[in-house]
């Protein structure tokens, strides 16, 4: 691997772009400001999900369960105590990141890896999901109904904007920061670590690597990256309920991304988002009219033809046909792990 | 006192004695050898020093203290490196990576790992190989590729477990002047099992043979050829050896 001159310029470049969209964003209109701000916030939970799942291996098939954290920390405490979403916001990344710790801990202290792993997190996520929507406790978890905002003044103080564009500078920070989170970890001790593991666990045991330990940073700290897009999502839409912040449905929503864009690549789940979420929502509205869940068909077939033809992920795909920014360096893995065809 | 001390250790698979009531130990500086036929309990042995098996009874000591219930990342700390004997790189790394990746243990800073990975490839001669992919190499490759990540942790003592097999002559003859060189000029302890008895012999200051998981010799190379139930259980006809 060759030492790189400039080894932040992607996540500069997306920052740069981002902040460069700016002024241009404000003259979208609504809708596609809408869309945008949907594709920037998957993006940023596929990137969150791809520390644990990409670089560290271990495929979390409950990540629902920290964006509903996130969501449910930060509204309770706003609706029901006062507390001003910012803070909230924190609260629920620490309560992700036990949560997490709690989960990898009873899966990584015994040994459950791989397949295992996944549906111990899947699991997880619908035991909290049926706990949190049968759970109504004098008002403040809602049950079914979820928790509902109440009207205030739009400000950037109680984290509630007039227009879209004030959202888009909340969520285009936050993915920045989580692209060069992971841009410097992947050049660090941790991400050598966590990619080893993946790799091969008995070598890593076999160059002192304690495999658990790490295991269980990665899922804390993609909990907590998660769960702050929780909150983003709760001030955005000013109303949850399990079914929008809780269900599997959404697990597999925010991984989609990050494997269709490539897992062993850092872009990989910005690209994938940006190519997702747009086909996902144009699908949702042409053929929404239909018959029901037909939006649902056409769209898993159309990752079903990416995971048959390109399971490498898109970003792994041009990397192999040597770009630069995606080469086995950048990228940091194989292109056609079988993990990646998972 | 003897850098590696394996005392009666016994290790069950249900009813079956994989090793039973072992004994030896290796002294700073010494390569020694274990031989034995097929299942003899070799690799077992290999895996209760490093911690990736617990024996059933017996203790292991390495530098006098005892390395009972540490997992295999705390016998690698305390300076016990090993290598596989079905290879077990990082696939998807470079071969600098695969070193890096070791080297972090006592460099964590990035830049003082690649310097400390790039000084063992030039030690173990695959400076020039530095940005194949792991998966990549040749079988021989990928074996020193396993010995140079020992290094990289500062290993005191590395377990080869049959770093010879499968390499052609030329490459087992370049393996075999590596491990001697480390040992002389790099102090490097080695505990090497290998079945083809010619290098064994050439390498190894002790021997030890097992057989059904049991010690049933230990000495010099000449010594243990000489020996009856050696020749008897594995090395056969006496001629064999001439």
């Amino acid at each position: 691997m060759r030492p790189t001159p400039r080894p932040y310029l992607a996540p500069a470049l997306v920052a740069v772009a981002l902040t460069l969209c700016g002024p241009l964003v404000a003259r979208f209109s609504p809708s596609h400001q809408d869309l945008l701000i949907t594709v920037l916030l998957y993006a940023y939970w596929a990137t969150a999900w791809n520390i644990l799942g990409g670089m560290a291996g271990q495929l979390s098939f409950g990540h629902a369960t920290f964006i509903g954290t996130g969501a449910y920390t930060s509204s309770i405490l706003f609706v029901k105590f006062g507390v001003n979403p910012w803070l909230g916001m924190l609260a629920g990344a620490v309560l992700a990141a036990a949560l997490g710790l709690f989960v990898g801990y009873a899966s990584f202290r015994y040994g459950l890896r791989d397949v295992y792993f996944s549906l111990t997190t899947l699991a997880f996520g619908e035991i909290i999901f049926l706990l949190i929507a049968n759970t109504d406790y004098h008002g403040v978890f809602g049950g079914q109904g979820g928790v509902r905002f109440p009207v205030v003044e739009p400000s950037p103080l109680v984290f509630q904007f007039g227009s879209k564009l004030g959202y888009y500078y909340v969520i285009a920070p936050l993915l920045v920061v989580a692209l060069t989170l992971t841009w410097w970890i992947r050049r660090s001790q941790l991400g050598y670590y966590l990619i080893a593991i993946r790799e091969n666990e008995r070598a890593a045991q076999a160059i002192g690597i304690d495999i658990t330990r790490y295991k269980l940073v990665a899922v804390a700290l993609s909990a907590a990256l998660t769960a702050l897009g929780g909150t983003f999502y709760a001030q955005y839409y000013l109303f949850i309920d399990p079914p929008s912040v809780l269900q599997s449905s959404l697990s597999i929503a925010v991984l989609l991304p990050a494997i269709v864009g490539g897992m062993d690549t850092r872009l990989g789940p910005l690209v994938g988002a940006i190519v997702l979420i747009p086909i996902s929502e144009q699908i949702r509205t042409t053929l929404s009219g239909g018959v029901a869940g037909g939006h649902l068909v056409v769209y898993g077939l159309v990752i079903i033809l990416v995971m048959l033809f390109i399971p490498q992920g898109l970003v792994g795909w041009i990397a192999e046909r040597g770009w630069p920014a995606g080469q086995p360096g950048a990228s940091g893995g194989p292109a056609s792990r079988p993990a990646a065809e998972a | 006192m003897p850098i590696l001390e394996v005392e009666s250790v016994t290790k069950m698979f249900g009813g079956l004695a994989a090793v039973r009531d072992l004994s030896f130990g290796v002294e700073r500086g010494e390569i020694v050898g274990i031989i034995g036929p097929n299942g003899a309990g070799k690799t077992t042995a290999f895996e209760i020093i490093t911690g990736f098996q617990t024996p059933t009874e017996g203790r292991v000591r390495f530098k006098g203290e005892s390395l009972a219930g540490l997992r295999p990342y705390e016998t690698a700390r305390r300076g016990l490196g090993r290598t596989f004997q079905i290879p077990q790189p990082f696939p998807g790394f470079t071969v600098l990576e695969n070193i890096m990746a070791a080297a972090f243990m006592h460099h964590p800073s990035r830049p003082a790992a690649e310097r400390k990975a790039r000084s063992v490839l030039e030690r173990v001669g695959m400076a020039s190989s530095a940005g194949f992919l792991a998966k990549n190499l040749t079988l021989a490759d990928t074996k020193r590729l396993e010995i140079a990540r020992a290094l990289a942790i500062d290993a005191e003592m590395v377990l080869l477990d049959e770093v010879m097999a499968g390499l052609t002559p030329v490459e087992a003859d370049e393996a075999i002047a590596l491990l001697l060189s480390l040992n002389r000029d790099d102090g490097v302890t080695f505990l090497v099992i290998e079945h083809i008895m010619q290098i064994i012999m050439s390498i190894s200051r002790r021997i030890v043979v097992l057989h059904h998981g049991e010690k049933i010799a230990e000495g010099t190379p000449d010594h243990v050829s000489q020996d009856a139930k050696v020749i008897e259980s594995y090395l056969g006809e006496e001629t064999f050896l001439a």
